[in-house]
């Protein structure tokens, strides 16, 4: 039986995300935008969804829009608050997402100065460095809410906080792709004018996600067409994965405070056996974290041998972040928080979900220790 | 132009002698095989031309040209239009060729070969016709015999053909004159090249690649089937046979002196190689090795690893330059796949302090500390995964 523990990669479905996205594909076909029945039943299912959605983040349904997915959803939030502004200035911070830093890449070309706020060695902002950069010229301030590769959390709260006494016109983007469902992710708690969610990191599909847009935001379309969804993401609706995020929001919200405990619970477990039986290794993750990320560092082991050691014991777990781990820099999230670069190469990424069991992390555990002990014994270097 | 054919011209094997048929032959079967998927040919050679004319209609003879231009024995490939062997239907097409293209400014020179004796006008005459016949009916076109931007090429054969197009072909000769040798392919960018090189003087391809699982990722075994999948395009069928090798690694490691672990494990490879290739009738072995590239590679390395084999061992890019290997890599498209970082069984098992300059009775010395190589290599030649790839 596979162990799968690369849930910050993509989870499994749930069953009945499964049967949703068979179901709706199957049978209501219509275009959202028809004004026939059928088009009337497929535009309910998007309905549905918006409001399953809605009700995780408490906002309005009308506030939810449909996008690929999260890199989609942080383009439109990043790019389209920006057009709309007039200031030039954007904060944000060294650990996020690529989809998040090549975008501000992007906007540098566009008469768009980007402020970086640093990181302690937790990965969490330096709330008064945060502080000093806000200005009357903040434009967009873009912040995670979960680190994807250490699990940080971010001091979402604190620094809306901020934002609203030093740069009230500042746009307030939250990307919780990884937080959406693990950490309490209501929009007014947070503070966000913007939250960026995807299907696949909480047993959705793949291809699907949402970006909520607090009423009132200005926000400049990047992609044009036919005007569904207010212009702001134009194209016929991809009606079953819509339905199938839905589905998926409504389940995991649902479980999400009994889980987040449970998962927490295991993630203690697995890292108190390593910190027993293994020697020479770093937690990366924090102490306050999400629930379902652990970040370790073997010395004097490859991650990626690791990984493929693991990987014949049935057990799925990930290098780093699955986004660079085609490429071999270190990982800059790691680098950001002053791993040095030999422990870099020794970190996996052991991510839960609901599905995680006792019985799997207590494998993984002895597994790892076991693989470990061996890899070391051949030592070149 | 849309080409109602396509004129296929070959250089080397019109110079041999009585066994000239055996190579011909060989060349249009290839040609056939590179065409077949895009619909039904007719393959005819007349005087070292080979003619490819499509019998379905709505072939795409652009992609023909395209996958002509990796069959190894063909020097020119010149799609053409054809027509009937009048002047004045010579006259038309070429007009209507010429039409289709940017002629401002431009300059051009009319060829013309006469295969067919009968007809009335010689070379030298219809040259000097067309050449009339364009210059008055085409604006902006001045002539140049020594260097024209356009070259009017127009043949009398059993029909006439018209052409201002010579690709180059991939030269060489046709696969499947010159044996079968085993390459052994790592995804790197030198071995596609050495195995293309060879291939191209008209060997066929076995290729043999070793995997290290859980030290190397199946993506990395992905990889070289890509890799071999592109250079097969070139070389036709190319049997993969992937052995397991992370037993016979790990036992060197454990057993042997660090500093001569690579090449150890090169002479292990190349052996497993050999033995692979006279299972399948190949009679050389292919590496991608220059000389000085890195330790293994290193003169007094390439006589040690060589030592480890009685087959020849071919090794096309001895003398080239990195930058030369990588030039032809991107030309034959293997560049983009053999930078893709997945760690290959040669990057992970390297000693800091790898020796340079080995001696062969120093290493036969230190493989003897390993219990039972003989069984150890029949054990992964038996458990290898063959892959057969094709087209």
């Amino acid at each position: 039986m596979e162990i799968y523990l690369d849930n910050s990669s993509t989870t499994r479905p749930y069953q009945a995300v499964c049967d949703k996205v068979a179901e709706v594909m199957r049978n209501n076909y219509g275009n959202p935008s028809s004004l026939h029945r059928l088009g009337i039943a497929a535009e309910k299912e998007v309905k549905a969804a918006a409001e399953a959605l809605a009700n995780a983040l408490g906002v309005r349904p009308d506030e939810i829009f449909f996008t690929s997915g999260g890199t989609e959803s942080n383009n439109i939030a990043l790019r389209g608050a920006f057009l709309a502004s007039r200031g030039n200035q954007i904060i944000s911070t060294p650990v996020e997402h690529p989809a998040t830093l090549n975008t501000l890449d992007y906007l540098e070309g566009e008469d768009c100065h980007t402020d970086f706020v640093p990181v302690d060695s937790d990965g969490r902002v330096i709330l008064s460095e945060f502080e000093k950069l806000l200005s009357s010229d903040t434009a967009v301030v873009t912040a995670m809410l979960v680190n994807n590769e250490i699990g940080t959390i971010q001091p979402i709260p604190q620094m809306a906080k901020l934002i609203r006494s030093k740069a009230p016109k500042a746009v307030f983007h939250v990307d919780a792709v990884q937080g959406f469902c693990k950490v309490p992710c209501k929009a007014r708690e947070l503070g966000a004018d913007m939250i960026s969610i995807s299907g696949h990191k909480i047993h959705g599909p793949k291809g699907i996600g949402a970006l909520y847009v607090k009423r009132g935001t200005a926000l400049s379309p990047i992609i044009f067409g036919g005007g569904q969804q207010h212009g702001i993401r134009p194209g016929t609706e991809n009606v079953p994965g819509i339905a199938g995020l839905g589905t998926a929001a409504a389940h995991c919200f649902a479980n999400s405070a009994e889980a987040a405990v449970r998962i927490s619970e295991l993630k203690e477990r697995l890292k108190n056996s390593f910190i027993q039986n293994i020697d020479k290794i770093r937690v990366n993750t924090p102490e306050r974290s999400a629930p379902h990320i652990l970040n370790v560092s073997f010395g004097g082991v490859k991650s990626e041998v690791l990984l493929h050691s693991l990987e014949n014991e049935g057990i799925y777990v990930s290098s780093g972040s699955a986004c660079s781990s085609h490429k071999k820099e270190p990982s800059y999230v790691l680098t950001e928080i002053g791993v040095d670069r030999a422990m870099i190469d020794g970190s996996i990424r052991f991510s839960l979900s609901e599905f995680t069991t006792a019985e799997d992390i207590d494998k993984t555990a002895a597994a790892t220790a076991d693989i470990v002990k061996r890899l070391r014994k051949l030592n070149l270097r | 132009m849309k080409a109602d054919v396509i004129l296929l011209k070959y250089g080397e094997i019109s110079l041999k002698g009585l066994n000239r048929p055996v190579f011909e032959k060989q060349l249009i079967s290839n040609i056939s095989h590179a065409v077949a998927p895009l619909g039904r040919f007719s393959i005819r050679k007349s005087q070292s031309t080979v003619y490819v004319e499509p019998l379905d209609s709505g072939i795409d003879m652009g992609l023909a040209a395209e996958r002509l231009s990796k069959v190894f024995g063909i020097v020119n490939i010149c799609p053409a239009a054809r027509c009937e062997k009048t002047m004045e239907s010579i006259e038309k097409t070429t007009l209507e060729c010429l039409a289709e293209m940017e002629l401002g400014g431009k300059t051009f020179k009319v060829e013309a070969k006469r295969e067919d004796k009968q007809f009335p006008m010689n070379s030298p005459q219809i040259c000097r016709h067309m050449g009339a016949v364009i210059l008055k009916n085409t604006e902006g076109l001045t002539v140049d015999v020594h260097k024209p931007d356009i070259l009017v090429q127009i043949e009398i054969r059993k029909d006439a053909y018209i052409f201002t197009e010579k690709i180059s072909g991939a030269g060489g000769m046709p696969v499947g004159t010159a044996g079968r040798a085993a390459l052994l392919l790592s995804g790197g960018i030198d071995s596609p090249v050495a195995g293309w090189m060879i291939s191209k003087r008209g060997v066929m391809l076995e290729a043999v690649h070793f995997h290290s699982h859980p030290y190397t990722s199946d993506r990395a075994k992905e990889k070289v089937i890509e890799l071999a999948k592109i250079i097969s395009a070139y070389t036709g069928e190319i049997r993969l046979h992937i052995i397991p090798f992370t037993d016979i690694q790990l036992d060197i490691i454990d057993k042997c002196p660090k500093e001569y672990l690579t090449i150890i494990m090169r002479r292990l490879m190349m052996r497993i190689a050999e033995k692979t290739a006279v299972a399948n009738g190949a009679s050389a072995l292919i590496t991608g090795e220059s000389i000085g590239q890195v330790a293994s590679q290193t003169m007094e390395s390439l006589v040690v690893t060589d030592n480890a084999v009685s087959m020849p061992v071919f090794r096309p890019c001895i003398g080239m330059d990195k930058e030369e290997i990588v030039s032809i890599s991107k030309k034959i498209d293997t560049y983009e796949t053999s930078i893709l970082p997945y760690e290959d069984c040669c990057t992970i098992f390297v000693p800091k302090h790898p020796k340079t300059k080995p001696s062969i009775s120093e290493i036969e010395a230190a493989e003897k500390l390993l219990t039972d190589p003989e069984g150890m290599m029949a054990a992964a030649i038996a458990n290898e995964e063959l892959v057969i790839i094709k087209q």
